[in-house]
Parts: structure tokens; sequence; C-alpha cells
């Protein structure tokens, strides 16, 4: 099926001298064999031209076509030989070359057929001629080492200019009403993409440059080409005429044109309406496509632990009043420091089960946190380096401590928020009261369990918080007295409830409080989270 | 370790109110001699309103009899509602809102207004059920009414308001012709 054929000529004979390259004549005549399009462009031209003017019926096989049906019997392998049936002087010639660009182009040159090869491809723009080669792949290659990323596999993604589509719907009309006689099974979708072909073109030639590395359809590791082409970006702008429904403007994007909208735009537009407003076939262009910078990305790698916070001048997160900073540093800060450099990550998400106020202290087991680190050059760190890390973090400041550090998924990051509510925590407080107390005056706060108490969105929040009462149960307290008018009161919470409120009544907006509950008026003098009870992520052995 | 040091000061430490508010007032409200405002200003911009010490209803050991939130008869500061974080649907107030009317049983009767530019957040339902309150915790569990003001006016809304030591030394003038026979 993947043969040319008799019925191929036509087809092939109006794509050329519409302007098309080889490999777009390919994917237009559907050859979905993936060596067919890594030989070089310009013998697969010479091949094209010597089969359609060759008459004779019998023959096509003994070239291009034969080419691929042997190559289709034998394997699908991606990264297989060169087409066997090159004439040996040909390859000789192409092997030197095969490093380099260039020279691979110079090597197929003599033909006497420079100024059809030169030709930028109507529908591709050049992205499947010089711009898909040995050269390209270098320059691939030259960008990830650049970054020493550490990874296994890449995958290759492809960005085209959305005019692509465009001259692609216009070549498709071209030649549509001869694709059905070849085949009535023959549809838009058999077409080959442009973005499939130049992946098979290009794998191998990336993954030989990266010293063998598997260039795959999955990977974490993503290297982004992409081609833009300004002389051509007009040929879009009728569609919104057309249909201004897919040209909204959005706010990240810096066009309406992108290739979504103008595959639906195409999608809807009648043929007779896209031939009055388009050319076809598309217009020959000038120039080639312009490469743009090579963009590597690695998907995020999770690391989750536990924390404790010492200090009561530590906020937990940078603290900005008017765009001015206040406390130099904070538990995020002091965290993420090593952990980044240990994964040359560009940035961080931080996020933990609940937060305290900059002047209250995490004791006991800690806080759990997670980071989800963007885009880390390195992605993989043994147990071992993991507790280095941790030490690293842990001797940086005596403001925090790390503990239970490790990677996590995505999914088991989830882990720790689901439930949140239901948790409990505990907290030891400093109280004052106004009256001078007795010890056997605070006695009786040890025998009230579960106390639920009615709390109105705290004033010192309710700028960045609905105005809601939120029921809270109070499990169990315990007191410890000090003198006449200190104690500790420990307290075991559900999670969510406001304790600086719950002692101070924040108005009276609490109830009931403690204020109401020792007949005094109280304050808070210092808060501890004792412990945040959620069991993830899973403790690490010291 | 803990880097602010050890406990804080003892039975004169700062109140609630005095470590996370400014106090603003407005005396005389309009031209009604001691009728003072208090505003407390939490650092989050929140304003809470309250009656100044000096206010008569506080004064001569009165007694409460009513007090009435709803200022007109189209509308009740009552009702006011606010939904979500940017709290849609609140009264929108300019400094001379009345908030509430207060009567004493000695008959006199006093309105209590917004003295800020803001959106109503919530009026305290307590003080209707408990009038004791406004008497016994003016400055906290007494207070009027929570109010947000605009963003970009949460610095100048205060600018027309005296300071705390303007209010004192205000006061402290005050005293004398009060106690002179007029
Ligand atoms: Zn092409």
């Amino acid at each position: 099926m993947l043969s040319l054929k008799d019925k191929d000529k036509p087809i092939i004979q109006k794509l050329l001298s519409a302007g098309c390259c080889s490999r777009c004549v390919l994917r237009f005549c559907c050859v979905s064999v993936q060596a067919a399009y890594r030989r070089p462009h310009q013998h697969t031209l010479q091949a094209l031209k010597a089969f359609i003017s060759d008459t004779d019926n019998s023959k096509p096989k003994e070239t291009v076509a034969s080419g691929c049906e042997q190559e289709n019997n034998k394997s699908h392998d991606v990264a297989g030989p060169e087409l066997p049936e090159d004439p040996p002087v040909k390859r000789a010639k192409l092997e030197p070359g095969a490093a380099v660009g260039p020279s691979e182009e110079e090597a197929a040159a003599g033909g006497g057929m420079k100024d059809e090869e030169s030709r930028v491809c109507v529908v591709c723009l050049g992205i499947l001629q010089d711009l898909c080669g040995t050269a390209q792949a270098a320059k691939i290659a030259e960008a990830v080492k650049t970054e020493k990323y550490e990874f296994d596999t890449l995958v290759l993604s492809v960005s085209l200019p959305a005019q692509l589509c465009v001259r692609e719907h216009s070549c498709w009309l071209h030649v549509k009403g001869e694709l059905r006689q070849k085949s009535i099974a023959v549809d838009k979708d058999d077409v080959i993409q442009v973005k499939e072909a130049f992946k098979w073109i290009m794998q191998g030639l990336v993954s030989k440059e990266l010293g063998g590395v598997g260039v795959v359809t999955r990977s974490p590791f993503e290297v982004g080409v992409e081609f833009t082409h300004p002389e051509t970006d007009a040929d879009c702008h009728f569609l919104a005429s057309t249909c201004p429904d897919c040209f909204k403007p959005t706010k990240n994007k810096q066009s309406v044109f992108t290739r979504m909208a103008v595959v639906k735009a195409l999608e809807k537009i009648s043929e007779p309406k896209f031939l009055q407003r388009y050319p076809c076939p598309p217009a020959q262009p000038t120039s080639s496509c312009i490469p743009q910078d090579i963009q590597c990305l690695h998907v995020s790698v999770f690391v989750a632990g536990r924390y404790n916070k010492f200090c009561r001048s530590l906020p937990q997160t940078p603290w900005l009043i008017d765009g001015e900073r206040r406390m130099e540093s904070s538990v995020e800060e002091l965290i993420a420091a090593p952990i980044l450099s240990a994964f040359r990550a560009d940035g961080f998400n931080f996020s933990s089960s609940g937060r305290e106020d900059v002047d209250v202290r995490t004791l006991g087991n800690g806080r759990p946190f997670a980071m989800e680190l963007l885009n880390p050059h390195r992605s993989r760190l043994s147990k071992v380096e993991m507790k280095q890390l941790q030490e690293a973090i842990n001797a940086s400041s005596e403001k925090i401590r790390v503990r239970d550090l490790q990677i996590v998924t995505r999914d088991a990051m989830s882990r720790m928020k689901e439930g949140e509510e239901e948790k409990t925590k505990s907290y030891t407080a400093l109280i004052w009261t106004q009256k001078p107390i007795q010890r056997e005056d605070i006695t009786f706060i040890d025998d009230i369990k579960d106390l639920t108490l009615d709390q109105k969105t705290p004033l010192r929040v309710l700028h960045r918080r609905a105005l809601a009462v939120r029921q809270r149960v109070i499990h169990s307290m315990t007191t410890r007295y000090l003198d006449s008018h200190h104690f500790h009161l420990g307290l075991k919470t559900q999670a969510g409830t406001y304790i600086k409120e719950f002692v101070h009544g924040d108005f009276g907006r609490t109830k009931p409080n403690l204020c109401d509950l020792l007949k005094t008026d109280t304050d808070i003098l210092e808060l501890d989270v004792e412990s945040v009870d959620v069991d993830w992520p899973p403790s690490i052995p010291e | 370790m803990d880097c602010t040091g050890e406990k804080e000061a003892e039975a004169n430490a700062p109140s609630v109110v005095d470590r996370y508010y400014t106090r603003w007032y407005r005396a005389d409200m309009k031209g009604k001699p001691c009728e003072d405002h208090c505003i407390l200003q939490h650092s989050n911009r929140i304003c809470v309103v309250t009656l100044a010490h000096t206010h008569p209803i506080l004064q001569d050991g009165r007694t409460i009899k009513s007090i009435n939130y709803q200022i007109s008869n189209g509308c009740s500061r009552l009702k006011n509602k606010v939904s979500g974080k940017s709290k849609r649907g609140g009264q929108f107030l300019t400094d001379y809102a009345p908030l509430c009317r207060i009567t004493c049983t000695d008959e006199t009767e006093y309105t209590i207004y917004s003295c800020i530019r803001g959106r109503l957040l919530e009026v305290n339902e307590s003080i209707l059920e408990t009038p004791s309150l406004l008497l016994e915790k003016p400055s906290t569990e007494g207070y009027i009414a929570v109010i947000l003001p605009k963003f970009e006016e949460s610095k100048s809304i205060t600018e027309n308001l005296l300071s705390r030591d303007q209010f004192d030394s205000l006061v402290s003038k005050r005293t004398l012709p009060q106690t002179q026979p007029s």
C-alpha cells in the first residue's frame, strides 16, 4: 500500500510542479515507511523525477517504490540503515558528509537540478528540506549538552508556524481529486504530517549526536524545536474574517492565530470559500523557516518532608507588605535553596499541610511539606544523596530543621492535602490572665472534652478570606500552672481551629473563648505547634 | 532555639488591640460635644468602629435601653451580607454614614457613624442581645461594626482622623471649660 504506483504519477507530477519538496510528495502519497524520509531529499527528488518520466509500468519497483517495499517487508526500525537500493557511488559520497549538514546537500548537488533543489517548499517552508538534517541535529544536541541535563531518554517536540496548516490545506485541495482516484479511502488525515516526518528524520540523528541516548515518543525530558516564518504569517489572516469565533484574543497568547485556532477555522471554512480567498497551490516563498532557540524542559520532580520551625520571627513564605520585604528569610526559602541547587531546578512551588504564623514555632515531628521543582536539570538523587541534602539544609540554618526528606510522585502529593480538615493538631500556648489565678482556678479546663467553637473568620485574615462562621472542635486541653498570671495550655484540636482567637476571643467573634471560660481577659503570649497528625510523607528512619 | 528571646513583659503587656491595631479618633462627631468615635485599624487595613472611652454613653453610669441598626425605613445594617473573598454585596459607607442609634434609659439618643469610607463587613449582633457589652468592653466585645476600606484608600482614610496623642491632648484641654460653670 505504501508503494508508489502508476496512479501516484499524476499526484507526484502535480505536487512537484506546484513547488512541493520531495518529502512533502511522499507525505501526500501517504508513504508511511520512515526510512523513505531519511534519504537525502535531493536523492528522493531525483528518484521521483525518474519515476514519473518512466512510462514503463513495471519499472517503478526498481526505483523509489521498490525500495520502500523492501524496507517495509524487512522492518520498521526507526534507526534503520539507509535504503539499500542507493547506488554504491552515491552512498560513498554520502557517508563522509553524514556528520555535517551542508555537505550532505553538496554531495547531492551535482544532479543538475540546482534550481528546483534550492527552491523552498511551498508546503513545509523548508522544514523537511535543509532544516531537517545533521546540522540541525547537532544544534539540538549542543543545546542539550550546554544545559548539562541528566536524562536517559528524550522526546522531541516540534512547534510549527500556524500557516503551515493553511498551506497544507491548500495543497490537499490541489491534489484531492487525484488522491481520491488513487484510493477511495484516502482522507486528509492519511497524509503524513510534517511534524511526524520531521521526527522520523531527526530522532535517529539527534540520538547519534548524543551518543545513542533514546529519542522516544514519551519521556520526562522534552527538547522543543520551534520554527517561525514571518514572511508568510499573513497567510492565516483571511481566516479571521471567515471564522471570527475561532480567533478570540486571550491574555497569554501573543497572536490570536494559534495552531489550534487555525485548524478549527480550516475545519469550518467551505472549500469554495477557501479557494476564493487563498491561492491553490500555495504561493512560492522566498525564504526558509527560521529555527528558534532550542527549549529544554524536564518534567517537575517532587520532594517532600517535614520541617520544624524554631524561630518566632520567621515567616513560612516571603512576607511582603506594599511590595516591600519584611523579615530577611522564610521557611520555604531556607529549605528550597539547597534543594534547588542539588536538583539544578529553575524554580519551585512550596506547599504544606497548613501553615503557622510568623511568631509560632513548629516542634515535634514537624509539619509535612512538599515542593514541586520546576525544570530540574538533575532528577534522580539516591537515598544517600537525599540524606546528605537533608543534612546540608539542617547545617545551613538553626532556625529550621528538616526530616523525612524524599522524592515523591505528583500523585502522592495530594495525600498531604486530602483529609487535612479531619486531622488533628496539637499546640502549646503560653497564656496570660488579667485577674490573678490560683492553681485550682484552671484545673477544670483539663476536664473539658470536645468543645465546639463557632469561629467567625478572624479579623486578622478577613481581608483575604471570606466571612463565615466555622465550627471547630477542641478535642481536649491540659493546663500547667506557672504563676498568678500565667499558665501553659496544651490543646488538641481539629485542623483549621484558630488558636489565638480562641484565647483572646477576637472581639467576641470566637465563641466560646478562653476569656469566657476563665471569666477574665486572657491573652496568648507564645504559641508552639507540637504535632501535625498527617501520616504523609512516610517517615524515614534515621 | 528561640530567636526573639524570652517571655514578653508581664501583667501590663500590650493587649491584643495594642499589638495589632492603630487607634484613630473622631472627636465631637457632627459637632456634638464629646460624641467621640474610635477606629481600630488592623495592619491588614480592616477597621473596627468603636465608641471612644470619652463618649457620653460611657459616662455617668448610663444604662442602654436599645440599640437599633435600622437607620432608616429602607436601610438596616443588619441586612448587610458579604460573600466571597472579595466581600461582594456589602453596603458601601462614607464618613458620615450612620451605623446605628443607641438609646439610653434616660431617653438620650446617640447616632454612631462609620467615620471612614469603606465596605461594611459586619455589625456586632452580640450587643443587641447583651447591650451591657458596649459599656463593659467598648473597645473589644462591644464594638459597633467592621469596615474594609478600599485597598488604595487604606492610608488616606485616616488622614482626617486624630491620632491617639492628638486625641489625648484634645481631651485633656476639654476638661477645663467643662468643669467651669458657664
Ligand atoms: Zn516540503
